[in-house]
């Protein structure tokens, strides 16, 4: 019992700070991504090749005054960033990172806790993500917070829904919705799942995005017209908290999106030793930030009538045929 | 003293403390906040009975997306606990106010005196399922759509019958007030919302 509680301590202790780590690199690495896009060079300073930025970062932000407005809710104001920064953490409580391995004698598993409803968890966790925002917009008491916020919960509410239809499908296909259970059926790179569910794949995409509040859907703070929008009024630590649950939901979107479309630890050609397969977890994870980097340096930012119009009219319907199809075929 | 017990006993403090917060506070936000406490507790000792789809559903549905609907609302109606809602309420209502809450206390105590009462609170916690795969999404869906077809149909068009009241309301609201279209316009996609994810 003991043993059990300390070595799952272990692991949840090792995975949160790698993701900590990820997120930080993450922030780097979307500079660098974009810098090289636009022909600039970017962090270049801090360490060789500008490395040790995000721990500059880290300091510069930890050490600056903390600003509390006067006409704030004291109350939901602090709970906030914690209740932006909690949830995206949970998410990895199901992610099979690895195969499972023996390490100095002992069998470990690739993943933190195997629910039998995996999938459902990951959804329960993001749409307790969205009161992070929403409160923290509206008590900031401020504006262009309060817009920000307003914006966030309608335009999550609205793709939270093709959100959770466009997996509907793995689901349906794969029939179970444990997440180690729909690695282990994507031996190959024939199995994945994106093969068998490219619509589904393409409306993961595009609403994950939408979720994490990135560009081209990243109205919640657009600067041009709302300063910096629900965290307009947060500095130092809180801001902090904010900025890095930003990553850590990309992460996490990225880290779902690589199990349920492109199985997850699994080498593209099958065989792989146990103890390395986290490599591959990594190199999927990593293309998919890539491509969100990519992504903000293509595209301008939506209208909200537009974002509005697009969930609603496009990849609702989208989604909803998606999973009539697939249920179809499933069943004949 | 199992860890389940001590786990239900921590869960159900909380329910209740939400529950009780949620009614008595006059922040409207606050209120919300102390709902989803309790939601979220529930969801706890579903789990614990083995129900861990009725659980998963609890938070996705409710905390997760109707909650956020309520409180979409309240800031689009930007209400900051200022406003006393029982001011206006006829004589009549307050009657009726009372009568109903106790109805509803003394039926809250016989259903509670008919379940717990003869058989320990430990006795309800089982680790084991009762049922092989009790609890899991393949078995609730097929009691859902085999032997309480009916009610679940039922309940389909209940929330149908709630959206379209709705709609009629806020579109009377619309011809009667410009200045609340703000409001209405608000709360029909989010009103959809609710119907798919149910």
């Amino acid at each position: 019992m003991l043993e059990i509680a300390l070595y799952s301590s272990i692991k949840v202790i090792v995975v949160v700070v790698a993701i900590l780590t990820g997120c930080a690199y993450a922030t780097y690495m979307e500079r660098k991504v974009v810098a090289i896009m636009q022909h600039r060079i970017g962090p270049s300073y801090a360490g060789p090749w500008g490395l040790l930025q995000p721990l500059a970062d880290a300091i510069k932000m930890a050490f600056k005054e903390d600003i509390v407005p006067d006409n704030v809710e004291r109350i939901t104001y602090a709970l906030a960033p914690i209740l932006a920064f909690i949830p995206s953490l949970l998410s990895f409580a199901v992610v099979p990172f690895s195969a499972d391995f023996s390490l100095v004698g002992r069998e470990i598993t690739g993943v933190i806790s195997d629910l039998n409803i995996g999938i459902l968890w990951i959804f329960a966790v993001t749409s307790l993500g969205v009161y992070g925002i929403i409160l923290a917009g509206w008590s900031s008491g401020s504006k262009y917070s309060l817009l920000g916020g307003i914006r966030s919960s309608a335009q999550m509410i609205s793709y939270e829904i093709s959100y959770g239809l466009s997996i509907v499908g793995v689901i349906l296909i794969a029939n179970t919705l444990s997440m180690r259970e729909l690695v282990e059926q994507q031996g190959t790179i024939l199995d994945w799942y994106v093969w068998k569910q490219p619509l589904g794949f393409l409306l993961y995409l595009i609403c994950a995005i939408a979720e994490t509040n990135r560009a081209p859907f990243d109205l919640p703070e657009a600067e041009s017209e709302l300063v910096a929008g629900y965290h307009t009024e947060y500095s130092s630590f809180r801001f902090g908290m904010f900025f890095v649950g930003e990553y850590a939901n990309m992460l996490a979107v990225s880290a779902v999106g690589t199990t349920l479309f492109f199985g997850g630890w699994q080498a593209p050609w099958g065989a792989f030793p146990a103890q390395l397969s986290i490599i591959w977890f990594l190199i999927k994870v990593f293309l998919f930030m890539f491509f969100y980097i990519w992504l903000r340096a293509t595209f301008p930012r939506f209208r909200y009538d537009q974002l509005m119009d697009f969930g609603w009219k496009i990849l609702f319907p989208l989604a909803v045929l998606n999973v009539l199809v697939t249920g179809a075929i499933v069943l004949f | 003293m199992t860890l389940d017990t001590v786990i239900f006993f921590i869960s159900a403090v909380v329910a209740v403390f939400g529950a009780t917060m949620m009614i008595s506070q006059r922040n409207p936000v606050a209120s919300v906040l102390y709902m989803i406490l309790s939601l979220v507790a529930q969801a706890v000792i579903y789990i614990q009975l083995s129900a861990l789809f009725v659980g998963a559903m609890l938070v996705i549905v409710y905390a997760g997306a109707i909650m956020v609907l309520f409180l979409f609302v309240i800031m689009l109606l930007n209400l900051r606990g200022s406003e006393d809602l029982g001011a206006h309420s006829s004589p009549i209502s307050k009657v009726t106010k009372y009568v109903v809450s106790i109805l509803l206390f003394v039926e809250f105590v016989f259903v509670i005196k008919s379940v717990i009462i003869g058989s320990p609170v430990a006795g309800l916690l089982t680790t084991t399922p009762p049922v092989d795969d009790f609890g899991s999404v393949k078995s609730v869906s097929m009691l859902l759509f085999t032997k309480y077809l009916y009610p679940f149909e039922l309940t389909g068009i209940l929330l149908l019958i709630a959206v379209v009241g709705a709609v009629v309301i806020a579109r009377r609201d619309k011809a009667d007030d410009v200045e609340d279209t703000h409001s209405s316009t608000g709360t029909e996609p989010a009103k959809t919302d609710e119907v798919v994810t149910k």
